[in-house]
């Protein structure tokens, strides 16, 4: 069943056509990965999906429901949570707690209730904090709960950011380079950790420049490059595709590789 | 070494509900010992100013030091709060402690109608709409001479509660030192709750909030709404304690004192604003045999101060403290 | 019709010196990301300074020379001993910082000056010239002229010197400016003593119709900052349009309106602008990027 559904959606910067008539249809439970080189608008389209950027053109559409414009926090609501390329961590904050700002949208206490600190506040954290250690037991980081998220390395943020979408219960899980800066061990790790979400029901939508990664999770894949849909099929599919070679290694590159492959 | 120690330390007090209420008992305790060293009733009035203006500059410090907002015309609720006890059982006769509530709540709404709009402007923008808010307040206090008598202002009757008739240096020391530990208790309470951390996430990352989702503009506007209430608090108690008021209660450098006092005292610590609060307070009081040098000094430490304890005077010196623990 | 005209040149007149002022912000905004809430008291300096100087007996061309030459002085020295010491630290503390220096310096004039009002000679005397039955001063056509002069001169230089482009080389990437090898530190200090330079300027020109004494700084840096936001924060044509538009909002709305509500209909319409264009008349909305 389709879960997520991009019809056609388009936006420019000035006259950088960013994302131009993309259609993307995405089903329940898989990972579904969009790959392309620097600049493809990979970025952008999430940021339209998530409602951070309007689209000029074209509508997004959530199990049928358009939700073209909403605005973020309407679209966590409806399950729909993301991470970020360029981190955007509560640096302030320690890794357990910005988790449980994940939790935000199950928490019930009103502000008098805060305001007094009755019991129910203090339940509703002990509940709050509970689930955000669940997440961050999700993605192997319970030892740096306590830890301010300032202190963390790379790596460990990137999974941050992982945990505390996963907190939000998402239906519908974005992540834009997990595995950036990551080294090999640790993005073993994240394959397995990407694979387990999407084990658990969530469709994950995947942008990712490591490509054995890719191919390895992937269930199935979408290729952009400057802004356009260039291909969409299986790794296999994907692999083998001379269009999607070219965009990478361009055509003398890809002559290469054929000559290395063949 | 340090985990041993932590270890020891029973359970319930290591709790983050404890430990806030037991910095805040810390101060509670010193405003109740301190009167004993005064020498006179002068100190009374001196640490009850200091209190009062604490007051406002805890709720500004909630809008500024966690949820990461700038407001230039917060001395605006003052005003209300100072005009509602002055106007109310004037005018109207209204008795007083009904004035300073219809004083919270109007200041309350005020901030609710015009907090969504100004709350979406960012930065700069967001800190000359709420100069241009202030500014519009104190305009109406000094123009609508008929109820705030004009520039000169107007005298606040003495407020009467359940038949005592609130008087005397002491007293309002009293209150202002007991609402202050009150309001700080409540400002604390709020950092560690759902509200609170949503605040804090949105200092750091609006889009990453939002993606979260926490609705933005809703958590701005609940706590603009607050230290607006705040404020209102303190510019009430002001009026009453003193006795007089006049339009400079709301005006622009009664805004950027009280912002002053988040800054100076530290953005983000509720003590910073009882620090920042007496620094200011008393600052003019103890340089008055500067004489015409006054001002001169005052805005060399100012100066000084953000230059030399940038995170402002408490976490500056909390942090130079642990690193010499350390 | 000469009501008009009567108030239109008001408005112009105040208003060239709010731009003026939003100007001097948005120079020092533009190379430093500092709002200088000092930059009130630069005018204050060159009122002031030359109505002392002109008192000790050196003749008022020189005394104003003079008094752009101090101001300056004192830009520098604001951005030697405080902005660059304080280098690192945040926005709001910046904005303290310049506070303080407002405060220090209105408490210094008080001293060494005093709490009088003062006045100067009108340039060209002040008999008044009739147009269309208004009746214009002078001094309201020098302070336009000036303004213009000021305008033209700093867009001339920005555009046609090596120095003018490293200021914009500055304001639009400090990393990438340092990185061809400007000296980002002295385009900041430079940008203090020319902001300082125009401030003072305004100071002396609006002196015989205003008046001055030590604490008029205040108000302009407060509408001053106002008109840079309403321009748009940083865009010098922005500063000088929202100079003049709040002039004469605030002309007209104490002709037509009421002279005490003048400044509360300037910043109900600054509100509204704002409202609608978040980002000023000129800004562009920015797409924050993640
Ligand atoms: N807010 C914006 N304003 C202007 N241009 C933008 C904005 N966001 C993206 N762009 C442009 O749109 C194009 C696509 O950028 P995008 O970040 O989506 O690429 P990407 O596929 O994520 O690249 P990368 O793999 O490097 O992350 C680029 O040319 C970029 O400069
Ligand atoms: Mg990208």
């Amino acid at each position: 069943m389709t879960i997520l559904a991009i019809e056609r959606l388009s936006i420019a910067f000035g006259g950088v056509r960013a994302v131009d008539n993309v259609s993307v249809s995405i089903d329940e439970g898989l990972v579904f990965s969009i790959i392309g080189p620097n600049g493809a608008g990979k970025t952008t389209l999430f940021n339209l999906i998530s409602g951070l950027y309007v689209p000029q053109d074209g509508r997004v559409r959530m199990r049928g429901e358009d939700v073209t414009g909403l605005p973020p926090e309407q679209l966590a609501r409806r399950g729909l949570s993301r991470t970020f390329q360029n981190l955007q961590i509560f640096f302030r904050m320690t890794a357990l707690e910005n988790v449980m700002v994940g939790c935000h949208r199950h928490e019930t206490v009103g502000i008098f209730p805060s305001l007094l600190h009755l019991p129910a506040v203090g339940r509703q954290n002990a509940r709050t904090r509970a689930a955000a250690a669940g997440a961050l037991d999700r993605v192997d980081l319970s030892a740096a709960a306590d830890k301010p998220a300032g202190n963390l390395s790379f790596g460990d943020l990137k999974r941050l950011e992982i945990a505390r979408a996963l907190a939000t219960e998402p239906k519908v899980l974005l992540l834009d380079e997990p595995a950036a800066g990551c080294n090999a061990v640790e993005t073993g790790e994240l394959a397995g950790i990407v694979r387990g979400i999407a084990d658990d029901g969530i469709t994950v939508v995947l942008v990712e420049h490591d490509m054995r990664l890719v191919m390895r999770i992937s269930d199935r894949i979408h290729v952009l490059a400057n802004g356009r849909t260039l291909a969409e099929g299986t790794a296999a599919q994907v692999r083998a595709d001379p269009a999607v070679i070219e965009a990478y290694l361009g055509v003398h590159g890809s002559q290469e590789a054929a000559r290395a492959v063949g | 070494m340090l985990r041993h120690t932590a270890d020891r330390i029973p359970a319930v007090l290591r709790r983050p509900f404890v430990q806030r209420l037991s910095a805040i008992a810390v101060i509670a305790v010193i405003a109740i010992v301190i009167p004993a060293f005064f020498p006179s009733t002068y100190y009374y009035r001196v640490a009850a100013l200091v209190f009062v203006f604490a007051i406002a500059a805890i709720g500004l410090n909630l809008l500024m030091g966690f949820a990461g907002q700038v407001s230039l015309g917060h001395a605006g609720f003052m005003g209300i709060g100072a005009y509602a006890v002055a106007i109310g059982p004037t005018h109207f006769n209204i008795p007083s402690w009904l004035s300073f509530l219809i004083g919270a709540a109007l200041s309350a709404f005020v901030a609710f109608i015009v907090g969504r709009p100004i709350l979406r402007l960012k930065g700069h923008y967001l800190a000359v709409a709420t100069l241009g808010f202030g500014l519009l307040l104190a305009i109406v206090f000094v123009n609508e001479a008929r109820l705030t008598g004009g520039p000169d202002g107007m005298l606040v009757p003495r407020p009467v509660l359940f038949g005592w008739s609130v008087r005397g240096t002491e007293t309002w020391y009293w209150i202002a030192a007991i609402s202050f530990v009150f309001g700080a208790a409540l400002a604390a309470n709020l950092i560690d709750s759902p509200t609170g951390r949503a605040l804090r996430a949105i200092h750091d990352s609006e889009v990453a909030a939002r993606v979260l989702g926490v609705d933005v503009a809703k958590q701005k506007l609940v706590i603009f709404i607050i230290s607006a209430v705040y404020a209102s608090v303190a510019g009430s108690y002001l009026a009453a304690f003193n006795g007089h008021i006049t339009p400079d209660v709301s005006g622009f450098l009664r805004s950027i004192e009280l912002v002053a006092m988040v800054v100076l005292g530290g953005i983000g610590s509720i003590a910073g604003s009882l620090v920042g609060a007496a620094l200011l307070v008393m600052l003019p009081q103890v340089l008055t045999f500067l004489h015409d040098y006054e001002q001169m000094v005052l805005g060399l430490v100012v100066m000084g101060v953000m230059i030399f304890l940038r995170a402002g005077i408490v976490p500056s010196i909390a942090a130079a403290l642990s690193r010499r623990r350390a | 019709m000469a009501e008009f005209v009567q108030f239109l040149f008001s408005g112009l007149t105040v208003g060239a010196v709010y731009a003026l002022v939003a100007l001097g912000f948005t120079l020092i905004y533009n190379a430093s990301d500092v709002i200088n809430f000092a930059q009130g008291e630069f005018v204050m300096l060159g009122g002031m300074t030359t109505v002392f100087l002109g008192l000790a007996g050196i003749p008022l061309p020189l005394a104003a020379l003079l008094a752009v030459i101090f101001a300056m002085a004192v830009g520098l020295a604001l951005h030697r001993f405080a902005i660059e010491t304080a280098r690192g630290a945040n926005a709001v503390s910046l904005i303290m910082i310049t506070i303080g220096a407002s405060i220090f310096l209105r408490g210094a004039a008080q001293v060494f000056f005093d709490k009088q009002f003062h006045t100067l000679p009108a340039f060209f005397g002040s008999e008044p010239i009739r147009f269309v039955g208004a009746a214009i001063l002078p001094q309201s056509l020098v302070v336009l002229a000036g303004a213009v002069v000021i305008v033209v001169l700093l867009w001339t230089f920005i555009d046609r010197t090596l120095l003018g482009k490293a200021v914009i080389a500055t304001a639009v990437n400090r990393l990438a400016a340092r990185l061809v090898g400007i000296d980002t530190r002295r385009i900041v200090g430079f940008s203090f003593a020319i902001s300082a330079a125009i401030g003072a300027v305004a100071g002396i020109l609006i002196t015989p119709i205003t008046l001055t004494n030590y604490d008029v700084g205040t108000l302009l840096a407060l509408k001053g900052f106002a008109a840079a936001m309403l321009g748009g924060m940083g865009i010098a044509a922005g500063a000088v349009i929202g100079g003049l538009v709040l002039g004469l909002l605030e002309a007209f709305a104490a002709g037509y309106l009421s002279s005490q509500y003048k400044d509360a209909v300037a910043f109900l319409v600054i509100l509204t602008v704002l409202f609608v264009m978040p980002q000023g008349l000129l800004g562009r909305a920015k797409v924050e990027r993640v």
